[in-house]
């Protein structure tokens, strides 16, 4: 935890949204993935230029790349690092309804462990970004109680890891209050938090709990994977009136790309389409979909044409998106870094088996993260992870 | 003593309207009073209220009749609960009747109540229906929750009630959270978060609390302590069972909590208090009859000696009745006839509610979400119970 704060509060001076070019803060790469790659994935699949096509439309709610023809790209838009379109997102949002407001441990006048609150402070004072003292239980309660009364309230974990702690709070208090009170309160949050194994932060900073969140019933959960999704994924939690969970990842904070300039919301329910292709359907999420896209590069040289959807929506599945993917395909594999047991990856597993059985050629198989906790030593941390080998040794076992 | 002649007098024409004469009667008399506290109030950093409350004649008999409505209520609940009618857990209320009571007559409807499960009678003070209320207990689609939320979850969003919690210590932070919107708003108004003995001991409490001493929240924790955790005494849970005096920097008052009218006035200081100054804490020492659910007999950690000494030296109803026949504003006979009308009403209540429906089978699935995304979710048996969440 310390390396990475004390890494990016140390690393740059940034009060616009423009990123500076010139300093590079990517740290560098233990998993091999240069910035230069993820460039490739993003011009690669035209998700980003596809999607400024959009740019007719003031408001853009449909945000899914799937055409990968690109008319002329406008070449409008502003590059920015993933942590500050999640600013740029919650900033819109708080100009927009004075009843957001943001509650975390350090949001406020140190600016977020990860920056992503920075300057909001000191924009629209302390009542509505609050410093709260360290005590997850009981400010993520008060978030939920402010909710009852109609203020949205984003609510950070420093970690998500430290959410467990008011596991009784969201379970029961957040999800269950619009049912059990018979539809009278709606809850509007958004929990929000970085998770995923980082580099060598330890076991109890390197944790993914989608799977232990997943069956509350009440919630949604999204992912976000890229700026741009971000940034939508974030306007769109917040606009939306259920508790939205979202979920980023500690290693995707410094990722560029290029966004519209113009205001668009992503779909909370819908998965992305980032590489049509024709052998084998790669599902994927947050942080996993850049080692995917890197063993793409391999399988593409190898002869294979994987399609790679990145999921987004953890709850509900978008069994719309991937149901027509597995028609086409025939073959899943599902990539993510969860826990094997009880993980997003096996609930998706039982789903499609369970909707789509008779499109299957082949049983779904499912990469995820060991059971164990991440150990510290960073090449055992690797092979907690799934590494972009395995999912090409994986594909190729599947497409036999 | 001109009401007693009164219906002396004409004792065969108003005997079947004793009850209406009464009311009429009460209904044009606001005499004020003034009416000494039982026991003086003890403070932690703050200074006590006056001992002397004022009131009005209609005011006492209203306590009186809530009262005994709620203890009617919870009574019957009782007997249903008994009779199967009400499954699960019902945690009851009476013997407490005054923090209730006296908390409503001090607040409006723009100010926040927040309790545990031991919500009925709060739910009833805050403006809740008798229909509503057994149709809840009972499961029924007219219920104030659908049917959906049972005996610990009463809701009522017009009257400021946020319910009706399950977990012990949960609606602490929640409350805060409450306090913190109404200042967000700039609503002057306050919240009274509820919580008991037992729920003291959780950390959140302390959590919650030094947040609303840090941001001045209109917020008033109010420790109803009957003495008893469920099962555990007092003394075996807390070191120090002073729960006024934990808050340590925020101050605190203890109460009589079975003396309504104590229990206005802290109501009121605390009320101003907090809205110039911030949090403050409320102990009520109040008891409860019943053990700690129906299906605790509440005498295995208590003797039934201590239970009957209370209702007959403490009872808040008992107490109000006293100061009714004292001021002379009813006599013994009206108030017993106006303990009847309440009877006929809850047993009316309760045999509406026993005819209310059960829940359409497609309520399941409604509001798990606010707005629906054709989700689909289903039962066990696939074929069976499958829906599109709505």
């Amino acid at each position: 935890m310390s390396a990475i704060i004390h890494g990016a509060g140390a690393a740059t001076t940034l009060s616009t949204f423009k990123s500076i070019d010139s300093k590079k803060l990517v740290a560098p790469s233990r998993t091999n993935l240069p910035v230069r790659s993820k460039r490739f994935i993003v011009a690669g699949s035209d998700s980003s230029n596809g999607l400024s096509v959009r740019q007719s439309q003031k408001l853009i709610p449909n945000a899914v790349a799937t055409k990968a023809d690109t008319s002329a790209t406008t070449g409008t838009g502003h590059e920015l690092l993933l942590f500050e379109a999640l600013q740029e997102g919650l900033e819109e949002e708080m100009d927009r309804d004075p009843h957001v407001c943001v509650m975390g441990e350090d949001v406020g006048h140190y600016g977020g462990s990860y920056k992503v609150t920075k300057g909001l402070a000191d924009k629209f004072g302390d009542l509505r970004v609050l410093d709260t003292p360290i005590c997850e239980n009981a400010f993520t309660g008060m978030g939920i109680g402010a909710a009852m009364t109609g203020l949205r309230p984003v609510i950070e974990g420093m970690n998500m890891g430290f959410l467990l702690l008011a596991f009784n709070q969201i379970s029961n208090n957040c999800g269950m209050l619009h049912y059990t009170s018979g539809g009278q309160f709606t809850i509007p949050v958004v929990i929000r938090g970085p998770g995923g194994v980082g580099r060598q932060l330890g076991a109890e900073h390197s944790q993914r709990l989608e799977s232990y969140f997943q069956s509350i019933p009440g919630i949604q959960m999204v992912a976000c994977s890229t700026p741009y999704n971000a940034k939508g994924l974030m306007k769109a939690a917040i606009r939306s009136e259920n508790p939205v969970i979202l979920f980023e990842h500690v290693l995707l904070y410094n990722l560029k790309e290029k966004i519209p300039d113009e205001e668009y919301i992503c779909n909370l329910e819908e998965a992305e389409m980032v590489r049509p292709g024709e052998h084998i359907t790669i599902l994927t999420y947050s942080r996993m979909r850049y080692h995917v896209m890197q063993a793409a590069k391999t399988l593409v040289n190898k002869g294979y044409d994987p399609e790679v959807i990145d999921i987004r929506s953890l709850k509900p599945f978008d069994l719309y998106t991937i149901g027509n993917s597995v028609k086409k395909t025939h073959r899943v594999l599902i990539v993510e870094e969860c826990m094997r047991t009880g993980g997003i990856g096996a609930s998706l597993t039982a789903a499609i088996n369970e909707n789509f059985h008779d499109y299957l050629d082949a049983p779904v198989m499912c990469l995820s993260s060991q059971d164990v906790p991440t150990p510290y030593a960073g090449t055992l941390e690797e092979w907690t992870v799934v590494q972009p080998a395995q999912i090409v040794t994986a594909v190729e076992q599947l497409c036999q | 003593m001109a009401l007693s002649r009164l219906s002396s007098r004409a004792k065969p024409l108003l005997q079947p309207l004793a009850f209406t004469a009464l009311r009429r009667h009460i209904s044009t008399d606001n005499t004020p009073l003034t009416i000494e506290t039982t026991l003086p109030f003890t403070s932690h950093l703050c200074e006590s209220p006056s001992r002397t409350v004022e009131t009005t004649s209609s005011e006492l008999l209203s306590f009186f009749h809530d009262m005994a409505l709620m203890r009617r209520m919870e009574i019957a609940a009782d007997s249903l609960y008994k009779a199967k009618l009400i499954r699960g857990f019902c945690h009851l209320y009476d013997g407490q009747e005054a923090v209730a009571i006296g908390m409503e007559s001090a607040i409006t409807k723009k100010d926040a109540i927040i309790t545990s499960y031991r919500d009925h009678c709060t739910f009833l003070g805050r403006g809740g229906k008798l229909i509503d209320a057994f149709s809840e207990l009972m499961g029924r689609k007219t219920g104030c929750s659908n049917g959906k939320g049972g005996s610990m979850h009463f809701y009522k969003k017009d009257a400021s009630f946020y319910g009706g919690h399950g977990i012990v210590g949960a609606q602490v932070p929640l409350g805060c959270g409450l306090a913190f919107a109404q200042k967000y708003g700039k609503e002057e108004a306050v919240t009274f978060t509820l919580y008991g003995d037992g729920a003291a001991n959780q950390g959140q409490l302390f959590e919650a609390l030094n947040i609303a001493a840090l941001w001045d929240l209109p917020a008033i924790l109010v420790c109803e302590n009957n003495h008893y955790g469920m099962g555990t005494a007092e003394w075996r849970s807390a070191k120090s069972p002073a729960y006024f005096k934990r808050g340590d920097y925020v101050p605190g008052l203890k109460v009589d909590g079975m003396d309504a009218l104590a229990v206005k006035q802290a109501c009121k200081f605390a009320k101003e208090h907090a809205l110039k100054h911030g949090p403050i804490i409320l102990e009520m020492d109040t008891y409860r009859y019943h053990g700690h659910s129906m299906s605790d007999p509440g005498s295995t950690y208590r003797t039934r000696g201590e239970i009957s000494e209370v209702r007959q030296v403490r009872d808040p109803i008992d107490r109000v009745r006293k100061l009714i026949i004292s001021h002379d504003i009813a006599t013994e006979k009206e108030l017993k006839d106006m303990e009847k009308e309440v009877r006929k009403e809850v047993d009316a209540a309760v045999a509406q509610a026993k005819e209310s429906p059960i829940p359409d089978p497609s309520e399941l699935f409604t509001n798990i979400y606010v707005k629906g995304f054709g989700a689909e979710s289903f039962g066990a048996d696939r074929k069976e119970l499958r829906a599109t969440l709505p």
